[in-house]
């Protein structure tokens, strides 16, 4: 176990380093992505309000990992098909935006549920007042639905964590890609997945943690 | 503002509300049938009626919280049920007060009333807060203006609901059940309010179930039931002398 540290520290450091990036960058577009759709869902629209389950519906109904193989198999073979013949995507690519509509697609739900738990008279009141439907939300509903949000996208954040490891499957060498190719190196198969796993474990309890006491300090603002 | 409404108006006279043949249908329920009303500058109408008899809807109809199904509405001499009127534009003018008051839970009570004049562009951050001030004064209430909703109590609630509404410098203010969902103790400090504002002169339409404030400042009180106007006129004709007998039905259960 001690020699796996020795010889791959570094590079498990670095895949770690990966794999907390694609977290970040993926969630920060899942909430743009989230933001629009959840967005769309609220309002009385019936066209956007189609659009919007469509793909709530559609995203959260495949699984990430065919999602994955979709966007890094399917879509360039699809590209190429129409005359693009040198269109492919990488691993980081294809990863990215996968995991940025599968999480955008939860997201959605976070944000659209956050801002049906905000009393409708909330919005009433700022209308009567002169507001624009727009200026209400962004004024009033939005920052007291955040609120509430909060715990469940910090949760998202953990399980977004978690799925990165399904992207070693499309070659995006991340934390689980890594150890793949340390087990295939130095056969210490029950080392090496111990301390891959202990580090998942490390950096969710930790982000857990945090989790934790943030969502204390929100419910006693309140 | 006394010129654009010269402008503006039609031949409705000094109307300041006009509301003809006005039907306000939820899917199949008709909650409006047929109402006709007029409400002059400087009167305060009070609706009276049973839950369900459509006054909080003819109110909600008004601002267009609700849009009307069928007929037509002017306020302050701008046709309300018209899609192509800049409704926000119109609402600037029309205060409304809730039953639940509706603060915004996350702002200072200060913010609350600064946010829409501010935003709007109506007036500068310093003019909002000076008006703000003194509207809080005005109820009582100057040394709350940094509380936050929750540490206030509901009278005191509905007295900055009141304030946020009057730092629009409305025309006309429309009331829903303002003292409805306050602790019996704290009705009273609200209703003094609403009758300092009516001894100013203010157009008034208010929804309630206090007989007494619709006695003792209501120019013409309103009685709806069943989607239509039953009968209207003074207060000492409506609650002293109703003529009609659904009036004196519900008048001798609330009484």
């Amino acid at each position: 176990m001690i020699s796996i540290v020795q010889v791959y520290g570094s590079m498990l450091l670095t895949a770690l380093g990966r794999t907390l990036l694609m977290t970040v960058l993926s969630l920060v577009f899942a909430m743009v992505i989230g933001m629009v759709f959840g967005l769309m869902n609220v309002g009385h629209n019936r066209i956007l309000n189609c659009i919007g389950t469509v793909y709530v519906d559609a995203v959260r109904g495949v699984p990430l990992i065919v999602l994955a193989y979709f966007i890094y198999f399917g879509v360039p073979a699809g590209v190429q098909g129409l005359g693009f013949a040198g269109f492919r995507l990488s691993g980081f690519q294809a990863g990215f935006i996968a995991l940025s509509m599968n999480c955008g697609a939860y997201m959605a739900e976070i944000i659209r549920a956050g801002i049906e738990s905000v009393d409708r008279g909330q919005m009433e009141a700022g209308r009567s007042l002169g507001l624009s439907y727009g200026a209400c939300m962004a004024l009033i509903v939005v920052p007291q639905a955040v609120r509430t949000m909060i715990p469940s996208i910090i949760n998202q954040f953990i399980i977004t964590l978690k799925d990165t490891s399904i992207l070693s499957v499309i070659g995006f060498p991340e934390l689980t890609n890594v150890g793949k190719t340390i087990m295939g190196n130095t056969f210490k198969n029950l080392q090496t997945w111990a301390i891959i796993g202990i580090m998942y474990m490390i950096v969710i309890t930790t982000l857990s943690k945090i989790a934790k006491r943030i969502e204390r300090r929100v419910n006693r603002g309140r | 503002m006394a010129d654009r409404r010269h402008h503006t108006e039609t031949s409705y006279g000094s109307g300041k509300i006009h509301v003809t043949n006005l039907k306000k249908n939820f899917g199949k329920l008709e909650v409006l049938k047929d109402i006709n009303l007029d409400v002059t500058e400087g009167e305060v109408v009070v609706l009276l009626g049973p839950s369900g008899s459509g006054k909080s809807t003819l109110l909600r109809c008004l601002n267009q919280l609700e849009t009307a199904t069928a007929g037509q509405i002017m306020v302050d001499g701008h046709q309300v049920t018209d899609r192509h009127t800049d409704i926000n534009k119109v609402r600037e003018k029309i205060g409304m007060v809730f039953q639940h008051f509706n603060l915004f839970n996350h702002l200072t009570v200060m913010d609350n009333m600064t946010l829409a004049p501010v935003h709007l562009k109506l007036m500068s951050k310093e003019e909002a807060r000076h008006r703000a001030e003194q509207l809080l004064k005005r109820v009582g209430l100057e040394d709350k203006a940094q509380a936050y909703p929750s540490q206030l109590s509901g009278g005191q609630k509905q007295r900055v609901a009141i304030a946020r509404a009057l730092a629009m410098k409305p025309d006309i203010m429309l009331f829903d059940e303002p003292t409805s969902a306050l602790d019996p103790e704290m009705v009273g400090e609200v209703l003094a309010v609403m009758k300092e504002l009516a001894s100013e002169g203010m157009t008034m339409v208010v929804v309630t179930h206090e007989i007494g404030f619709a006695r003792e400042v209501a120019d013409r009180v309103i009685f709806m039931e069943g989607g239509y106007i039953v009968e209207q006129g003074t207060p000492d004709e409506v609650i002293l002398h109703p003529k009609k007998k659904r009036t004196i039905d519900f008048l001798s259960k609330v009484l």
